[in-house]
């Protein structure tokens, strides 16, 4: 390279002197912004090490076994104190929702008001998925805004329910089960049996045998009439609220293999106070009793 | 400066040298961390690897890309706590290889999904998951309930898990293709060891409700455990207590 400083003749800035066939390389700086942000990153880059968790490794004592920062920063401070925000927020509320049995919070307009819409934001989360939004149902998943229950429609049944689930991993879980009564009936009885079942609920004709079979196989669990037991968790057949179908064929099939819906336990999931919301939500919906 | 540049520049051995000095710096200190991974994991109780019939889930899950649109990673921001529960922890993906974390959302985040449907819904919701959710988006995955669970080779998948440190036991391995299969029935002799060797959670049912064993089984069992292993009831977040337990574990 020579001392003398090489100049570009059509641009006037110094070349690096470097000369590929005739072709120069000019020696352009940086821009001076450029530097300067890189020199303030690398400035600021210091004190985040100092101020926050850092650099791994070295010590096996800190956050995740690296260095603690002079803040005493933690994401999970951080989340607790964000959490702590909104549970102040609510402690208008919570302290006596807590304290306050179903009567209580149905009684007092305000703590009522907060427990629907506590109750309204976990059903969507959580319920809304299979009862659909608004608790409308599907075939096979149970419509809440009726008033047909399997299990009961007062608050502390629907609260039992979304606690303890239905046939759910729980000690305390809900269970009923229905026998596969195509193993026990013939064929005929089978139809005999759809078809009572069909009269019971609407007009159509009604089978002398099909009485029968429902007497001798299906009342103890659906009762005499056909309204069902809430303590078996057995539907109510008289009413035109249907689970797995309305045809005869749909209800034959339902005789001699039935389907059994699985509703998982939210004990372990949610806290008290949100089942606690969601029941009273889940009630407020249009089908609850007393 | 520019001078000595000079000297590096045109001697090659030298500059060779300071070459393999600067990478090996930075070589260092990405890979030093990985030395003492353990310190990132948290003492939590009740993580065991996966059974082999939720390891076939998880190659389907993997298979079938659904990592494209689900995380399983649940951030400690109070948001995604209030929606899908306790954040994740590191220990609850130790067995993952590999890991499914992700901030890349298009459906949302399944690492604590286990347990929050009913096997059924897992079906009708892969057969067309507008069936249960109008608004979804997710592509239907009927074809998983047409195709018997690839167990014939999942000792392999246990073994080669095992090289990459998961602690399957000889035992594990060896039985790995009848604790597949017996996972997937309501009934069958080999539940008593596939529940020893996993322990009592286990699930062990018909998942997608049909007598073959399908792909759909193995990914229902896969789904059904997410985030449902570690004690978090137990679970506190404190430094000291840490270091202290780990000695007592160790």
């Amino acid at each position: 390279m020579s001392k003398k400083k090489d100049i570009d003749s059509f641009t006037g800035i110094e070349t690096t002197g470097h000369e590929w066939d005739g072709i120069k390389e000019l020696n352009n700086p940086s821009p001076r912004w450029w530097l300067i942000v890189f020199f303030l990153c690398c400035v600021w880059s210091v004190g985040y090490w100092v101020l926050y968790p850092a650099w791994p490794t070295f010590s096996g004592d800190g956050e995740r076994g690296g260095t603690e920062g002079s803040m005493g920063w933690t994401q999970y401070d951080q989340l607790k104190d964000s959490q702590a925000e909104i549970r102040a927020r609510k402690s208008a509320y919570l302290a006596s929702f807590e304290a306050a049995s179903f009567e209580e919070v149905q009684a007092d307009e305000a703590l009522y008001a907060f427990a629907v819409a506590g109750g309204a934001a976990a059903f969507k989360d959580n319920c809304a998925t299979c009862h659909s939004t608004g608790g409308a149902g599907s075939a096979g998943y149970p419509n809440l805004n009726d008033d047909d229950w399997l299990w009961g429609g007062d608050i502390d049944t629907i609260h039992e329910t979304i606690r303890v689930g239905v046939r759910a991993v729980h000690d305390e879980t809900r269970f009923s089960e229905m026998p596969a009564f195509g193993d026990m009936l013939s064929e005929t009885e089978i139809a005999d049996v759809a078809q009572h079942v069909i009269s019971l609920s609407q007009d159509g004709d009604d089978s002398a045998g099909g009485a029968q079979v429902f007497a001798d196989n299906c009342a103890a669990c659906h009762s005499e009439n056909g309204r069902g037991d809430h303590a078996l968790g057995a539907p109510d057949l008289a009413d035109a609220i249907w689970f797995y179908g309305d045809t005869k064929a749909d209800i034959m099939s339902q005789v001699r293999k039935p389907k059994h819906g699985v509703m998982p336990t939210w004990e372990a999931r949610l806290d008290a106070n949100t089942i606690r919301q969601l029941a009273i939500y889940v009630h407020s919906l249009g089908g609850g009793t007393n | 400066m520019l001078k000595k540049h000079e000297r590096v520049e045109k001697n090659s051995m030298l500059m060779l040298i300071l070459v393999v000095i600067v990478v090996s710096i930075g070589g260092i200190i990405e890979i030093l961390p990985l030395f003492r991974m353990e310190t990132t994991i948290e003492p939590v109780k009740g993580v065991r690897p996966y059974t082999p019939l939720e390891v076939a889930g998880r190659n389907v899950y993997i298979r079938e890309g659904c990592y494209n649109c689900h995380s399983q990673q649940i951030r400690a921001l109070r948001d995604e706590v209030e929606r899908y529960g306790h954040y994740s922890l590191a220990a609850e993906s130790m067995y993952d290889h590999p890991f499914q974390w992700g901030s890349k959302r298009t459906g949302p985040d399944l690492a604590r999904v286990g347990g929050k449907y009913s096997d059924e819904w897992h079906v009708q919701h892969m057969h067309n998951p507008k069936d249960v959710v109008p608004e979804s988006i997710m592509p239907p995955y009927a074809h998983l309930a047409h195709k018997g669970a690839k167990l014939d080779n999942i000792e392999a998948d246990i073994r080669a898990l095992r090289a990459a440190g998961v602690p399957y036991t000889d035992e594990m391995v060896a039985n790995a293709y009848n604790d597949a299969m017996a996972q997937a029935q309501d009934e069958s002799d080999h539940h008593d060891g596939l529940l020893e060797r996993y322990g009592d959670k286990v699930n062990y049912r018909n998942f997608d409700g049909q007598a073959v064993t399908t792909e759909l089984d193995a990914l229902i069992a896969y789904l059904q455990v997410l985030g449902t292993m570690a004690e978090l009831k137990d679970y506190v977040h404190d430094g000291a207590a840490r270091s202290g337990q780990e000695e007592d574990g160790k």
